[in-house]
């Protein structure tokens, strides 16, 4: 099924470019409230975000990578290097916590927005490919997209 | 301009081998994908085409023209096959999420009428896909 005149073995052209990407699953807790607020205003802002005892979700973070298909692999990155580098540096260190006990949002408000551009910051640092985008859909009706440039006052 | 997606669905085999590399090399970089054997998958396949409204009919394109056409060049080719054996472009290349994206696109680029392909996505479970622009 060949075209007519297409070689059967050919010679790996320039390597065309594709995103991949890659979902994870991780529950968290947080609680939206800013010091730099009074109490009321923390009510006003954040709502039922703002209950004292926090709440959770199951956050789905998507990552995207582009670049070129390696003809030697057809892959954009390696998988298995891609699922270990999420084990270490996404869900051992964000699932099943509590996002305001953690360091990087001890001044810093734990909203979706700001989860997402931590973990682009994270995945900035992969190895194997080059990050294009990092979304987190918090409930099935909001979702949250950041597709850099990396903070540069951070990390 | 419309972006306008159609969804189909095929259920392939496939497994990932590079000839030129030792059984050892395949099995440290594809993992449990290397097994001979093959396994399969439920791909999902979302192609987006970009065009005009036409003001008669309203649509970019028919859209059963478009399900006819996604049927005649990939899932009447793909599904229920063994892509690495069965299907022509994976003799000579890895049945990759990112190259089955990228081999159709070259299927039908070109073969839709009035629209332009904007994006392949492949699914190769709902939480992989790979998605393809025609980016050369």
């Amino acid at each position: 099924m060949s075209g007519p005149g297409e070689p059967r073995h050919p010679t790996p052209a320039a390597a065309p470019r594709a995103h991949l990407s890659r979902r994870y699953r991780l529950s968290a807790a947080h609680r939206l409230h800013s010091d730099a607020f009074t109490a009321d205003r923390n009510r006003a802002v954040y709502g039922k975000c703002n209950n004292p005892h926090g709440h959770g979700h199951n956050y789905i973070v998507e990552v995207t990578f582009s670049g070129p298909v390696d003809p030697e692999t057809g892959m954009v990155c390696n998988l298995g290097d891609l699922d270990a580098f999420a084990q270490t540096h996404l869900l051992d260190r964000f699932d099943a916590t509590n996002l305001n006990t953690l360091e990087v949002f001890r001044d810093l408000v734990p909203t979706t927005e700001n989860l997402t551009i931590e973990i682009y910051r994270i995945f900035a640092a992969f190895p194997g490919a080059s990050l294009a985008r990092v979304s987190i859909q918090e409930t099935s009706n909001n979702s949250f997209a950041y597709l850099g440039p990396i903070d540069s006052q951070k990390g | 301009m419309v972006l306008l997606t159609r969804k189909a669905e095929f259920s392939s085999a496939h497994y990932y081998w590079n000839d030129s590399w030792s059984p050892q090399e395949n099995q440290r970089i594809f993992g449990k994908c290397a097994n001979r054997n093959g396994h399969g998958h439920n791909y999902t396949l979302e192609v987006t085409v970009a065009g005009e409204v036409d003001p008669v009919s309203g649509f970019v394109v028919d859209l059963k023209q478009l399900k006819d056409i996604l049927e005649r060049e990939v899932v009447s080719v793909y599904d229920h096959r063994h892509l690495n054996l069965e299907v022509p472009e994976f003799a000579t290349r890895i049945p990759t999420t990112e190259n089955i994206a990228i081999s159709i696109w070259k299927r039908l680029d070109g073969k839709i009428p009035n629209a332009k392909l904007h994006r392949v996505r492949v699914y190769e479970m709902p939480d992989l896909f790979a998605d393809y622009y025609g980016e050369p």
